[in-house]
């Protein structure tokens, strides 16, 4: 299987704080990996090294066979448009309305995405994706949290990534609309045959969207497997996570 | 035990003061490194015309209706209080001369620049701060676009482009209310009046003034740019962000007065 993500002992410090103590893992092409872990065990904190946002302080991570810490601005800038980023709260741009925010990420990268001019068609298709065509032309104060949250994952589509990193997905929103939002992850991950890392502390998320499972505890990939295995774990640390 | 503790809140006092010099030289050295990156920035395409535009006039826009009541206040102020003084001395005529320079030289830059950083700067960074700790700025960058470029270089530049218009308009409107003073108390027509502080006024006063706006106006953006380009995560960290600019811009500005002057007067005196 083709790998298009690889993070070998990553490590991160933030002062005495030892977020990461060398994390591992693999992501396949076309797979859905989900990464669970509890609030502030540095799940966010390597999702964020994976695009440059953060800088690790030691350790190897390779997207789509390049070597991030080696990349320089352009180059990564150039990688980036192959990692679509939803943001836990969306980070849609406040003073842009909803085409603008769809617009933004097009401004660099037209020309690879063969667009000359218009960009409408474009964004309407995105839009239509997310069954949101109806909001193009209104402000993200306009919309409800499960409204923005396909939004933003209309903007990570627009530029056709090859991975899509899930930052939180379904986090403050209802039952239903994280269902939804769920969905919608599965119906992209078809349509599109993108892979996807998953960053939730949800089970419900993880139980429906996972092939496989990663659970960080104390900065390290604590146990792996699919979502049924890890169920079975007996051991308690793995327990944590699916009690009810 | 009496001395030891005099001694020990002595220490304590100047670990406090050494921390906080500590504290604002490194703030100063950051700032330099932000600005450097800024000029780096400001040379490279691409170029964010339209982002710039729309800068320039939120700037002006922002802060018109105040530039323009301060000024105006300020001219009628200053007469007013001015006029017992010249009469006592018989010296009322020359008002419009005094008044003219005083606000073209100094009050004009230095009240607009401190109003605008006011408004500006804490509206500056209350914006990027809050961008940043909902993670706008990340999304930007992970798109692949240069939020440096797009958020910063704009921002500064326009309030360095727009800030000698607002100090214009502010002595102006400055002058137009000593006019309005003139002409009711001291029965000075508005022609009489402005053609004797254009008289009084020459290059030596407008291009030093006009220059240090410039400057000023850069403060007020970078510093605003700065403080909210690296706020801390959290709404506390926004609120901070906006204070702590108008706070360090309003310092800077008066550094920078005193530099400028300083500089000016040494042109003077060749």
């Amino acid at each position: 299987m083709e790998t298009v993500i690889e993070i070998r002992d990553l490590k991160k410090n933030f002062g005495d704080n030892h977020v990461l103590n060398g994390f591992n893992l693999v992501l396949h092409k076309g797979e859905n990996l989900v990464v669970m872990g509890k609030s502030g065990s540095g799940k966010s904190v390597m999702i964020k090294c994976l695009v440059g946002l953060i800088h690790p302080d030691s350790g190897y991570i390779s997207v789509l066979g390049k070597e991030i810490n080696l990349l320089d601005q352009e180059d990564l800038d150039d990688l980036r448009v192959d990692i679509g980023f939803l943001f836990q709260g969306s980070a849609l741009y406040d003073s842009m309305t909803v085409r603008e925010n769809l617009e933004f990420p097009l401004r660099r990268h037209k020309k690879r995405l063969g667009v000359v001019k218009d960009t409408t068609p474009l964004i309407v298709e995105a839009l239509e994706n997310v069954d949101l065509a109806d909001a193009i032309d209104l402000m993200p104060e306009e919309l409800s949290g499960g409204m923005k949250r396909r939004v933003a994952l209309a903007r990570t589509l627009i530029l056709r990534p090859k991975i899509i990193l899930y930052d939180e997905p379904t986090s403050g929103l209802d039952p239903i609309t994280s269902k939804g939002i769920i969905e919608l992850m599965r119906s992209i991950q078809k349509k599109y045959g993108t892979s996807s890392l998953i960053i939730t502390h949800d089970v419900d998320c993880a139980r429906v969207i996972s092939e496989r499972m990663i659970l960080l505890v104390d900065g390290i990939n604590y146990a792996q497997g699919s979502y049924e295995e890890l169920n079975r774990n007996e051991d308690p640390k793995v327990q944590a996570f699916f009690k009810k | 035990m009496y001395a030891g503790r005099k001694l020990g809140s002595g220490m304590t006092w100047f670990n406090g003061i050494y921390k906080n010099i500590r504290k604002f030289l490194i703030e100063v050295g950051d700032i330099s490194f932000f600005a450097g990156r800024y000029f780096r920035e400001l040379v490279h395409p691409p170029y964010e015309w339209k982002e710039l535009l729309r800068q320039c006039y939120q700037v002006g826009n922002r802060s018109l209706v105040l530039v323009v009541v301060t000024g105006f206040i300020i001219g009628l102020v200053l007469t007013l209080q001015s006029r017992p003084t010249l009469i006592e001395f018989g010296a009322e005529s020359w008002m419009p001369n005094m008044v003219g320079i005083s606000i073209v030289r100094e009050l004009g830059p230095v009240i607009t620049a401190l109003v605008c950083a006011g408004r500006i700067a804490s509206g500056i960074g209350a914006e990027l701060g809050s961008m940043r700790v909902t993670e706008q700025i990340d999304a930007m960058e992970v798109s692949g676009t240069n939020p440096f470029k797009y958020l910063v270089v704009t921002r500064v530049l326009a309030t360095t482009l727009m800030l000698p218009l607002l100090v214009i308009l502010a002595d102006v409107m400055a002058l137009y209310g000593s006019a309005l003073i003139e002409f009711f108390k001291g029965d000075v027509s508005f022609r009489l009046y402005f053609n004797k502080v254009f008289d009084a006024l020459g290059y030596g006063d407008l291009i030093p003034a006009t220059i240090k706006s410039f400057f000023f106006g850069f403060a007020i953006g970078l510093v605003g740019c700065y403080k909210g380009y690296y706020s801390k995560k959290g709404t506390a960290g926004v609120g901070l962000a906006a204070n702590s600019a108008v706070v360090f811009t309003s310092m800077l500005l008066f550094i920078l007065d005193f530099i400028a002057v300083f500089v000016a007067d040494i042109f003077y005196e060749l």
